[in-house]
């Protein structure tokens, strides 16, 4: 089985958000980046594909030179290759394009992505990279095993889980569940020293158009202080939600 | 011309984001000078779509539509819209509306954008404001395709009633073969969803173990809400990943969001940050939680919730 593991590269979750060029351009100063969260547990779970079906795991990210680390670091984790295609994650939609040049090109089975990016949220990539290739598609997926051909995976639902059998080739949006926190894997010194030596391919963008453009950021309105209660006091509490906050 | 809705059901109901997806594409189509159609698919009350604006609805009936299907459920709303001529589509921000969105953007060619939180603020160019950042900031985007899919977030625009009423036309639109079929679904009866809870009541490790969860759950009850957790409380095994909320969880955005013994990472409070009141009650005054609630009380939490839950009990029995 050849497994492509989406990687999006995205400032870490403690990150302060700023914007520069009137509120233009995300403020990168200062700001460190990460493997995307969802991403990163789909990693980990095509890794143990890897050591226990004998599968394949390349990775990708569509974006500049400056990603190179983040994809350095899921070599570090265990991947075999790496594929970067050079050019900038205009939107959803374009970077959907150019990862599906790359997964018709590579005669991939199984592509896993996060459900969702941490910078953006627009939990759009996977979908649509399903339909442009013409795979199956299961997304906010929290459990995933292959056997041949066939693929049974659970999704989360609001308010619970549904379980569904579907086939290869397939597309997976991921989230934790697929694997636990705790099997997430920390890069060792030799991981690290191999990582180096692995191939890091960097392919050409197709141009893929941009549908949508975000011209502008804002940050939420700063937030009044908080109205503390005395412990001893809960019915000014229930006096405040009812008839000043108006919410029960 | 018209903008077009697709108004989630469950069980045959129409979902409360439905109607606000209505209210919401009323407001898009007033702006407009257009109509709205709504696509309800096995839904059995949508004579009340017309009060939230819809002018005509598109009434699908199919078993072949039962189980939801996301490949199924976006190939009908595409002849939908072709057959409407929708330059806008409007679909929530619910877990099965958001997989089916990207095959529909696809479908239709149309630019997607999700996690919008107003009505456009421009039509020409179509922008519109969306989250991003997991609720840290908030993106101005614009749409430059020909069909423009919306996907509004849930609780930030409201429902809306107009009062009016709309036709309803059956609609039999062809079925797609899918290759993803569901096996079964294991989801609580009765219980209320964080997606679609008006109040949620959350657990942190300030609670102390899994064993002390009643004070959430009595709390929760009285208040008809919803029960979540913080992240160390999903990692821990106390509480299920599916109550996790944070950024690496679920997002909430819900009217009221009562924190119990959560310090307020910046994960958890991105996570909760699109809520309308938030409430604190934590034992350290200097938690950072308290910098981002409207309401806190500091102190024991063992002390503090159980009062609270039979004072609100006495007062929603006061106010029924």
């Amino acid at each position: 089985m050849k497994i492509l593991v989406c990687i999006s590269h995205v400032p870490d979750t403690t990150s302060k958000i700023n914007f520069t060029d009137g509120n233009t351009k995300f403020d990168t100063n200062g700001v460190q980046y990460v493997i995307n969260p969802n991403d990163e547990f789909g990693l980990t779970r095509a890794m143990w594909f890897k050591e226990k079906q004998g599968a394949s795991v390349d990775v990708v990210n569509v974006g500049g030179p400056e990603t190179e680390p983040t994809l350095r670091k899921a070599l570090a984790i265990g991947a075999d290759s790496a594929i970067r295609v050079n050019t900038e994650a205009k939107d959803g939609f374009a970077v959907a394009k150019e990862l599906a040049k790359v997964v018709t090109d590579g005669g991939y089975d199984l592509v896993i992505a996060g459900r969702e990016s941490i910078d953006y949220n627009g939990g759009m990539v996977p979908g649509m990279l399903s339909e442009l290739v013409g795979a199956n598609f299961v997304t906010n997926c929290i459990s995933l095993e292959v056997d041949g051909t066939n693929a049974k995976a659970v999704r989360e639902i609001d308010g619970g889980k549904e379980t569904v059998n579907t086939s290869l080739p397939l597309v997976i949006g991921g989230q934790k569940g697929l694997v636990e926190e705790s099997d997430l894997r920390i890069p060792n010194m030799r991981g690290i020293m191999m990582a180096r030596k692995k191939p890091l391919n960097v392919v050409e963008p197709i141009g893929a158009n941009a549908e949508t453009a975000a011209n502008s950021f804002e940050k939420p309105a700063p937030k009044g202080a908080v109205k503390l209660v005395d412990a001893d006091n809960i019915d000014e509490l229930i006096n405040l939600l009812h008839n000043e906050a108006k919410v029960i | 011309m018209s903008v077009l809705v697709y108004t989630e059901s469950e069980n045959g109901k129409l979902k409360k984001a439905a109607l606000e997806c209505v209210s919401y594409a009323k407001a898009i189509a007033n702006d407009m000078g257009t109509s709205v159609t709504a696509i309800a698919i096995n839904a059995n009350d949508i004579e009340t779509l017309g009060n939230y604006g819809a002018d005509k609805v598109l009434n699908v009936k199919d078993d072949a539509l039962n189980p939801f299907n996301a490949k199924k459920y976006a190939g009908v709303i595409e002849q939908a819209a072709k057959k409407e001529d929708s330059k806008v589509v409007v679909v929530s921000s619910s877990a099965d509306s958001k997989y089916l969105a990207p095959l529909l953007a696809v479908g239709l060619e149309a630019g997607y954008v999700s996690n919008v939180v107003e009505k456009p603020s421009s039509l020409s160019p179509f922008t519109v404001k969306r989250t991003a950042f997991t609720n840290k900031a908030f993106a101005n985007t614009e749409i430059s395709t020909d069909v423009k899919l919306v996907g509004l977030s849930n609780n930030s625009f409201g429902l809306v009633e107009s009062g009016g009423s709309a036709s309803i036309e059956d609609f039999s639109p062809s079925i797609s073969e899918s290759g993803v079929t569901v096996e079964s679904v294991d989801k609580a009866a009765g219980k209320v969803t964080i997606a679609d809870a008006e109040v949620v009541v959350s657990g942190g490790r300030g609670l102390k173990g899994p064993e002390n969860w009643g004070l959430v759950e009595d709390l929760a009850e009285v208040l008809g809400a919803a029960t979540a957790c913080s992240k160390p409380v999903s990692d821990l095994g106390w509480r299920s990943h599916s109550e996790h909320v944070g950024q690496t969880g679920k997002p909430v955005a819900t009217n009221l969001y009562i924190a119990i013994g959560i310090s307020g990472a910046i994960q958890h409070l991105a996570g909760i940050s699109a809520s309308k009141v938030k409430v604190v009650i934590n034992t350290d005054p200097e938690a950072p939680f308290f910098k981002a609630a409207d309401y806190g009380i500091v102190g024991d939490a063992f002390e503090v919730v159980p009062v609270l839950t039979e004072k609100l009990k006495a007062f929603k029995a006061q106010n029924a």
